[in-house]
């Protein structure tokens, strides 16, 4: 009887912690807005600009490009609903850039650039993305250290 | 003088309504005319635009006896009478009390009136036979009726254009009013009007529905699309038919 008991806590506690897991992982990390930045890199490290870089081209992961050009000129199809990125990280600050990406709303609110860190707010998110931010948070570094680096 | 003042007078404001005239123009476009001419010159040539041998298959399911009550469509109906039936649906089949769209309603012949079972939503004769009935309207201006029923589907279609959804947090409006006519990556964005149902699209190599390509939008918004056979997607195209009343029906048409 105390055996079954202790062993169905045990199992309580697995299926707890198991649930713990994935909110834990899935869950976004806190950050502090000053002004309209985000001054603090989400990771507590920097992003690598390469990756960045990769990030940005692809339609699929960063889909920037949807949007907006960028110096990219291997990527020949680029939309035009957005500002041109050359040039962003002149006119930027690196925490600018990580209020801009993780949530744009928060400097204008009727937006369309998508909120690449956020999941409240969000209606009929398809099954395979529910729960999930477009990028995670060092993918954000990356893309911020890449367009950091787009001084012209 | 005061003869030449009040010509002069006249003439100001015929020319200034002409220029109101001029300002108030449809500024509505359908894809056909965001089309560059290479496919516009598929979709007018008969004999180029692919959608037109389902077209031929659904003229032959037209004519051929089908279920219990063993009749054809051709049995009931004339070619002639589907004229301008697919630029006026969705609308309200008697004795119903909610709209369906074109395709419901051939269903609800299958079932009602041929006594056979209905076709699957995007099954290869429901298109066939759709291209079939709305080619029969090709040219005819979108025509939604007056039934003051559709009213309340009509705005709840409005709302699902206008309200935001998918982890990219876009709604339909935003790209088709606002930014209509610009790049998305290596699309132009049309205005989203349906008056070429069902399409030849060039990138599905293949016809499709109004509702395969409104669920293609939904997924590229990372939206979950509706359920197939879903009363959101009849009221979406209320809405859209309403949006597009008058436009020319160039159905089947083809598109990129
Ligand atoms: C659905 C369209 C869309 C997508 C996708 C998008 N953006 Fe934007 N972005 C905009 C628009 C529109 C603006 C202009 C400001 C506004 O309306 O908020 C903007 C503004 C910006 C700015 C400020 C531009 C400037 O220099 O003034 C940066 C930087 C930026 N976006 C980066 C990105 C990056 C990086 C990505 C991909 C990870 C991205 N955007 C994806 C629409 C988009
Ligand atoms: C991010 C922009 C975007 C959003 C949001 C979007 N669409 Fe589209 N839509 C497009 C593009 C681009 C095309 C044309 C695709 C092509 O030519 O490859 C298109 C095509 C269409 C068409 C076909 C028009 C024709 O000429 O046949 C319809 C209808 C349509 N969209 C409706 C909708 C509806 C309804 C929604 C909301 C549920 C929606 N779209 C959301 C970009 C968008
Ligand atoms: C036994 C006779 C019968 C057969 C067979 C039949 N229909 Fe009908 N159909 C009707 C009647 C009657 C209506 C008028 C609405 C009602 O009472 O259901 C109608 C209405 C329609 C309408 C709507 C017309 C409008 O003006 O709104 C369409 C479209 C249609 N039928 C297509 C078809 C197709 C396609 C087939 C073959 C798959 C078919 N019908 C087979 C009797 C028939």
């Amino acid at each position: 009887m105390r055996i079954a008991l202790f062993l169905a806590a045990v199992f309580a506690a697995a299926v707890a912690l198991t649930a713990l897991g994935v909110s834990a992982q899935e869950s976004l990390r806190s950050y502090v807005i000053v002004g309209d930045a985000i001054p603090d890199s989400l990771t507590g490290e920097a992003g690598d600009a390469a990756r960045g870089r990769a990030i940005v081209a692809n339609r699929s992961v960063g889909l920037c490009l949807l949007c907006h050009r960028a110096p990219i000129p291997e990527e020949r199809f680029q939309g035009d609903l957005a500002p041109d990125l050359a040039g962003a990280g002149a006119r930027w600050s690196e925490g600018q850039l990580r209020l801009r990406l993780v949530d744009a709303s928060r400097l204008n609110a009727d937006t369309i650039m998508p909120p690449y860190y956020r999941l409240d707010h969000l209606q009929r998110v398809a099954r395979n993305f529910a729960g999930k931010p477009i990028l995670t948070a060092r993918q954000i570094e990356d893309v911020v250290a890449y367009l950091a680096s787009l001084k012209e | 003088m005061r003869k030449l003042s009040v010509a002069l007078g006249l003439a100001t404001v015929f020319l200034a309504s002409l220029a109101m005239a001029q300002a108030g123009k449809d500024q509505r476009r359908s894809g056909y005319q965001d089309m560059g001419p290479t496919l516009q010159k598929m979709q007018d040539d008969d004999t180029a635009n692919p959608a037109m041998l389902y077209v031929q298959a659904g003229e032959a399911l037209w004519t051929q006896k089908a279920g219990a009550a063993d009749k054809s469509c051709a049995d009931c109906h004339s070619a002639g009478s589907m004229k301008g039936v697919a630029a006026r649906y969705p609308a309200i089949p008697p004795g119903g009390d909610r709209p369906v769209d074109l395709e419901g309603r051939i269903n609800l012949c299958r079932t009602e009136h041929q006594k056979a079972a209905p076709f699957g939503a995007e099954s290869e004769q429901m298109l066939d036979l759709s291209a079939y009935v709305a080619l029969q309207s090709r040219g005819m201006p979108i025509a939604p009726p007056n039934d003051p029923r559709l009213a309340a589907f009509r705005m709840h279609g409005g709302q699902l254009f206008k309200g935001r959804e998918g982890q990219l947090n876009l709604s339909c409006a935003n790209c088709h009013d606002d930014n209509a006519g610009k790049k998305l990556g290596g699309a132009t964005i049309p205005q989203a009007h349906p008056t070429g149902y069902p399409i030849y699209r060039l990138e599905w190599q293949a016809l499709g529905s109004l509702k395969r390509r409104l669920r293609n939008c939904m997924i590229g918004m990372r939206a979950e699309p509706f359920d197939e056979d879903s009363e959101d997607y009849i009221d979406l195209e209320l809405y859209l038919m309403d949006r597009a009343r008058g436009m020319t029906m160039d159905a089947p048409a083809v598109r990129p």
